[in-house]
């Protein structure tokens, strides 16, 4: 590199700085979003009252069932929304950026709102609802950790599905040999690891386009899994494939506070790992020295270098990381939920973390929520089709997508990827 | 071996080589830039067909044929593993290890004898017309792998990574499908209709993420995922709506079957499954070669994809180069969605009938190095694969998943030369410069 | 510290970047390592610190042979860089880049910032630099990053220092506060290296000289040298970059500019009101430190800035609002100011680069299909005419050299007929051959009576060429003064000090 290059390059790296959050994209949302509650909710009113359930029947403690006029609760509620929408557009007008909680709040309110909608006439479970959406987010929130990891060093990940779908196989296998399954679980991180070490192995000492590895290794343990299935699992599934699963572990007390107790301290193993898992990751990316040069080599990968981190193992070792931890969300697969591994099984959940992990920012606490936000819509998909739902299924579940297609093209939030994200190092 | 190199700015473009000395900026100073030229090309001239040799020993005619049989290995090791035969005798190797190897040779054979014979030639079938027909059936299952294929390593070259083939020829298929079905019209006009009405969906379909990317900067390789599963869950949705396209009278998830007059006429009479599809593959590699080495568009959209930057000085509408690259690549993708219900399953088809060839068209693309007629060899390849992993699974007991590794992990050692090299020990392209002292010793050290 | 370097050799393939270079630098002691760009200078540099490998030679730091496997080597044995690209992690606080790769930590791996931040405040103290530990580097000035860069090498107790041209970004203040920073330095004892190519700054703080030349040390020099003993070491023989050229015979005014102001993505206003006005067969030069609006003016030209107000008029025609490819068709030539990033795409041959800018209509199109004849034909002429060194029409562009490489964009840009010739360091990291062939182009284009723009941060080629000179400084024209100004008034304008009678001059 020349000098002049390298002064040249220095000014881009200096004047790259986030785009002013003077954005109209919020408002307009907002807009687009009341305008929409507005048709739906009020012209197309549905009458009746709609029931929310905050417990289950078992509790020792019972919160009262809360049951809301159906109209009137959407026409005020499309109302706040209207009110929030001209906060934004003022806090705009003022050049000031709109809070990430009211984007929050307005969200709330137009669930609310559409629960209150779409139950018209029925009884919601809201517990369920949230039960389900820790259930059917685990392996997502799993997997975001894994692209969070991998993609705060610089290495792109879009093999999450595959270090989860050969997670899933591997930890079945063992389980079902060993009845443990908490080997399964280390099977499962050794599995995503095996294929965390194909993509670093191409990506960083081959300097083949990550994403191109990515796609490919999908591919490959798709096929490698579905073909080991066919010819050695079911050739001996008492043996092979009826793993153990895991046992709820209810937390004494604690298990018995509404809302909370099951989300929390009524779980199996592996959520109490993943709650642990979420927050390990958000500390020790942010607060400690692994964190701070896992970000360096992911931001500015020749300045690590010039301070004598090792580049190439760092994000060999982080990317091994990540496959660890999206292999854990495989394992949730078949020791956590399904109890047997079946082909392709993951079914596009590596995706769905890897929209998470965009929609999320980068920030493994962001990403979590974002995770959250597609579970909670797959199973609102769930119970609403239970009550009888207005709105058909496949527009609940293509939600998460829809969702994420507006965020990167900036309509919700702002997307700034590490700077080296997918970039080879080459000294 | 990145201790050789010098820092380069950015990133070096996937499979694109770059000798050390390339990357080495030629020193600016007082030398005239001739001479070091003269100095750097000097060991190169006195052995011309040496370099020669080299190119094609270690350049990509050769590392494709070795990666390709490096994946036969892979799958003939798997295929053996897995077979109980093989295990069998494992289980008493060191008392008679031959048996092993006669055991896994047994598999293997009758393994890859099936996916030959059902895929190119069947000896078992008396005649040639009969023998050959598996070829034939190579060729259709290649045609849709072409024509994605085309699509995919077009946007690959306009610097767009299309990986939205899935959700493109559903959206495809879904409006060719319905015109195929609904639609009363005379017997050439019909497909024509469908099949133009076929790629406008896909074309739409990729477009949107192109403009998506030209307008906002959003990354299209997590646009087009997306809008796989979007457009996954909106032909599942048409598919169980009466009316839209789900079949009358019928609770099932699919659509009624394609009127005659909008099917795809057999090319080669009726014995035979090849149909238009095919020619419609090889126009596609045509005009594709064309667009992208003969016209001013195709020129704009290489520019593009080599260097956004200097495209957008030169005047070229980058955002329009990104957008049209997608809407001609949905197109494609689209057009093999269609060659699929209008071609091959004509009996109407339900929301898993793009069976995964969105995405073997990314591997085709890449085996194809996204060069056309590259694209056009690799297609048939893994139509062959495909066909003959049906006799396979069929005759040997082999789950046709095993294609799905061996397609996956021949473009992976496509990817890598180096690792091709290095598991073949072959020389390198212009080892004289890597041989320097300079840099043994660096490796040494390492 | 005293370092010693002892026949350093460091080849890429077979192209000898060092040879066999021997530099002692005691403590205390400010060694000027002078040399043309690409003279080797940066290669010995990060052969010193760990980055490249030498193939010859030893390291020897207090008469101690060194083997330095890695950067991190060679700052734990007290070698501290100043980058020239700064190695700064944008997103990070200033403490979080001190500490970055020594970091210090309490239990089980967490960070101690407390302790980073008091680190960088008592060293910030000491030189008197104000540093906020806590504040995005993103968000601060260049000079400013420039003393986190200090602070970092000294943060890891650097005995020996290495600046490498750690001027080119800086403003002459700012220059001169680093070369204060530096005597600073010296006196505590440290030993530095000081790279450059600006014999000036190396005639202010110098306490030793060494010349390199293609890789070689050509000789050393005491600071009491004169400029012309320096630049003849330096280039090999006298330079004489005053190139012939007949005094202008300035038309009409063809290009107008009024009150052009450019606002850039993050919106902030980097143009500022700028108005002038170029006439047919006169070179205006625009003269400035780097990042002084130069860059966004002349894309505001070309139609590469999106948020531009104000009037650019050529020969009467409207130009703002127009598409880049508009203006190019208005008969506007363009050199960008990086060649390989926006001038070239480098997998293209050189037959493609050269209609890279016509890639619609004729010559080079027609129906939508490549005139692939004509290209072939139109290339091999230009090869000729501009000199171009290359295998043929179908090598890589990528695969020239740097002179070689400007060529093809002057080439294609002088290949048209043109109303206005715009080129931006034409002649950045180019060999003193392509140099002047590079200044002759542009004098040529000036007498057939194009009105040319040549923006350039090297005041040697500012006087070159100019036939008047605009100094820009903060997003302004501080003043449009004649060709020949002294290059005194000149670093004074461009410190942002109006010209002496600025208006009469223009």
């Amino acid at each position: 590199m020349t000098t002049v290059e390298q002064a040249h390059a220095a000014a881009h790296a200096l004047t790259r700085r986030p785009v002013a959050g003077k954005g109209w994209k919020a408002p307009i949302a907002f807009g687009v979003v009341t305008l929409l509650s507005l048709i739906l909710f009020v012209v197309f009113a549905r009458p009746g009252t709609s029931e929310f359930r905050l417990t289950a029947g078992r509790t020792l403690i019972q919160l009262p069932v809360i049951a809301v006029p159906t109209t009137l609760s959407c026409v005020i509620l499309t109302g706040l929304m209207a009110v929030i929408t001209v906060i934004a557009v003022m806090l705009v007008r003022a050049n000031r950026r709109v809070p990430l909680w009211l984007v929050a709040i307005f969200a709330f309110l137009f669930l609310a709102a559409f629960l209150a909608w779409a139950g018209a006439g029925a009884s919601i479970p809201v517990y369920g609802l949230l039960l389900g959406t820790v259930a059917l987010s685990a392996p997502l929130i799993f997997g975001a950790l894994g692209g969070v990891i991998s993609e705060r060093s610089g290495v792109v990940n879009i093999a999450i599905e595959g270090q989860m779908l050969a997670g899933a196989f591997v930890s079945a296998m063992i389980a079902s040999i060993t009845q443990s399954p908490y080997l399964g679980l280390i099977g499962a991180m050794v599995a995503g690891m095996l294929v965390s070490f194909v993509l670093a192995a191409f990506a960083i000492k081959y300097v083949v386009d990550q994403i191109i590895v990515g796609v490919v290794l999908n591919v490959l343990v798709t096929g490698l899994t579905s073909f080991l299935y066919s010819t050695v699992m079911t050739a001996n599934p008492q043996m092979l494939n009826s793993p153990p699963r895991f046992q709820r572990i209810e937390i004494p007390v604690l298990s018995e506070i509404p809302i909370i107790g099951p989300l929390f301290f009524q779980q199996t193993i592996i959520i109490y790992l993943m709650y642990v898992a979420v927050a390990v990751v958000w500390y020790a990316l942010f607060r400690t020295r692994w964190g701070l040069r896992v970000r360096a080599v992911g931001e500015h990968p020749q300045a690590a270098d010039t301070v004598g981190i090792k580049v190439g193992l760092t994000r060999f070792w982080n990317v091994s990381l990540a496959g660890a931890v999206a292999g854990l969300g495989g394992a949730y697969f078949t020791l956590g939920s399904v109890g047997s591994f079946q082909k392709d099984m993951t079914a596009g959940a590596g995706f769905i973390a890897l929209a998470a992990v965009i929609f999320g920012q980068w920030d493994p606490i962001k990403a979590t929520l974002a995770a959250l936000l597609f579970g909670f819509a797959t199973n609102l998909q769930n119970v609403i089709g239970i009550i009888g739902s207005p709105v058909p299924s496949e527009f609940m579940l293509m939600l998460p997508y829809v969702v994420t297609i507006l965020a990167v093209a900036g309509f919700v939030g702002k997307s700034r990827p590490p700077a080296a994200d997918g970039k080879p190092y080459i000294k | 071996m990145s201790d050789e190199q010098i820092p380069t700015r950015g990133q070096v473009p996937p499979g694109r080589e770059t000798t050390v000395a390339e990357e080495q900026p030629i020193p600016e100073t007082t030398t005239d830039a001739a001479v070091a030229n003269e100095r750097r090309r000097g060991p190169e001239t006195p052995n011309r067909s040496h370099a020669v040799l080299n190119e094609i020993l270690g350049g990509g005619v050769m590392i494709t044929i070795l990666s390709v049989v490096l994946a036969l290995v892979v799958g003939a090791v798997l295929i053996a593993a897995t077979d109980k035969a093989v295990q069998a005798s494992a289980a008493y190797f060191f008392s008679r290890p031959t048996d092993l190897l006669g055991a896994a040779w047994a598999t293997v054979s009758d393994a890859y004898s099936a996916l030959f014979q059902g895929s190119v030639y069947n000896f078992r079938r008396p005649g040639f017309a009969d023998g050959i027909k598996p070829f034939t059936q190579t060729l259709t299952f290649a045609t849709p792998l072409i024509i994605a294929g085309l699509g995919i390593g077009l946007s690959f070259r306009g610097g767009m990574f299309n990986i939205g083939g899935r959700g493109q020829m559903l959206v495809a298929i879904g409006i060719a499908g319905w015109i195929g079905f609904a639609l009363d019209l005379p017997a050439g006009i019909h497909v024509i209709v469908a099949v133009v009405g076929g790629m406008v969906g896909g074309a739409l379909w990729g477009g949107l993420a192109g403009l998506l990317k030209a307008r906002t900067g959003a990354n299209e390789v997590i646009t087009t995922i997306m809008l796989n599963y979007v457009g996954f869950y909106l032909i599942a949705y048409l598919l169980r709506t009466p009316g839209a396209l789900q079949a009358p009278g019928s609770n099932n998830p699919k659509s009624p079957p394609m009127k005659d007059t909008a099917i795809f006429p057999k090319i080669l009479g009726d014995q035979y499954n090849l149909n238009l599809g095919f020619i419609l593959a090889v126009v596609a590699t045509i005009v594709v070669w064309w667009i992208l080495s003969r016209s001013s568009l195709g020129f704009k959209f290489r520019a593009v994809g080599e260097n956004p930057n200097a495209a957008r000085v030169a005047g070229i509408n980058v955002g329009s180069a990104f957008t049209w690259v997608m809407v001609i690549s949905g197109a494609l993708v689209g057009l093999a969605g269609v060659t699929q219900i209008l071609g091959t399953v004509t009996t109407g088809f339900s929301s898993g009938i793009d069976a995964g060839i969105g995405f073997d068209a990314i591997t085709v693309a890449l085996l194809g190095r996204s060069r056309p007629w590259g694209i056009f060899w690799a297609g048939i390849l893994f139509g062959a694969f495909k066909a003959g992993g049906f006799s396979m699974q069929a005759a040997a007991g082999v789950p046709i998943d095993i294609v799905l590794v061996m397609q996956s992990m021949i473009v992976l050692f496509i990817a890598a030369p180096p690792l091709v090299r290095a598991v073949f020990r072959l020389p390198t392209p212009g080892v004289f410069r890597k041989s320097t002292p300079a840099v043994r010793k660096a490796q040494v050290q390492k | 510290m005293k370092l010693e370097l002892r026949g350093i050799t460091k080849r890429f393939g077979s192209l000898v970047a060092n040879d066999h270079i021997n530099l002692t630098v005691e403590p205390g002691e400010i060694h000027c390592l002078l040399g043309e760009n690409g003279a080797g200078k940066s290669t010995l540099m990060n052969v010193l610190y760990g980055l490249y490998q030498a193939e010859e030679g030893e390291i020897l730091l207090d008469d101690e042979v060194q083997h330095f496997q890695g950067p991190g080597d060679a700052m734990a044995a007290g070698i501290g860089m100043v980058h020239q690209h700064f190695m700064l992690i944008p997103v990070f606080t200033v403490a979080e880049n001190v500490m970055l790769g020594h970091e210090e930590t309490t239990v089980g791996g967490r960070l101690n910032m407390a302790a980073t931040r008091d680190k960088v405040r008592a060293l910030s103290d000491r030189f008197g630099f104000d540093l906020d530990p806590d504040a995005l580097v993103e968000d601060l000035p260049v000079g400013v990053q420039q003393r986190v860069e200090i602070i970092k090498a000294l943060s890891r107790d650097a005995k020996v220092l290495v600046f490498d041209e750690p001027t080119a970004v800086l403003t002459p203040q700012e220059t001169d506060e680093l070369m204060l920073i530096m005597k600073q330095l010296k006196e505590a004892g440290t030993a530095i290296v000081f790279i450059t190519h600006k014999l000036r700054e190396v005639r202010e703080v110098a306490d030793r000289i060494t010349v390199i030349r293609l890789g070689k040390v050509v000789g050393e020099a005491s600071p009491t040298a004169s400029n012309e003993e320096l630049a003849s070491l330096m280039v090999g023989r006298s330079v004489d970059l005053v190139i012939d050229k007949a005094p202008a015979a300035p038309g009409a005014p063809a290009l107008v500019v009024k009150d052009l102001s450019v606002v850039d993505q993050h919106g902030q206003v980097v143009v500022n009101s700028v108005s002038f006005d170029v006439k047919q067969g006169e070179v205006l030069a625009i003269a400035g430190v780097q990042g002084n609006g130069q860059t966004e003016l002349t894309e505001a030209i070309i139609g590469l800035q999106d948020r531009v107000t104000g009037e650019i008029t050529l020969d009467g025609k409207s130009l703002r609002k127009l598409s880049v490819n508009k203006v190019l068709d208005a008969g506007v030539g363009f050199v960008p100011e990086d060649r390989n990033e926006d001038g070239l795409v480098g997998a293209f041959t050189v037959a493609e680069n050269l209609m890279l800018d016509r890639s619609d209509g004729a010559p080079f199109v027609k129906a939508g299909g490549l005139q692939l004849k004509y290209l072939a034909e139109f290339a091999k002429k230009k090869l000729t005419e501009f000199d171009i060194r290359a295998q043929g029409i179908t090598t890589q562009v990528g695969r020239l050299s740097g002179g070689n490489q400007q060529k093809v964009v002057l080439a294609r840009e002088l290949s048209r007929k043109l109303r206005l010739f715009v080129a931006a360091q034409p002649t950045r990291g180019l060999d003193v051959g392509s140099i002047e062939f590079v200044h002759s182009q542009i004098v040529a284009a000036r007498d057939a009576g194009v009105p040319v723009i040549v923006v350039s941060t090297e005041l040697d080629e500012v006087t070159a060429l100019a036939d008047r000179i605009a100094v820009m400084y903060r997003g302004g024209i501080v003043g449009i003064v004649p060709g020949d100004t002294s290059r005194d008034i000149l670093g004074l304008m461009m410190a942002g000090e109006p010209a002496p009678e600025t208006g009469a001059a223009a």
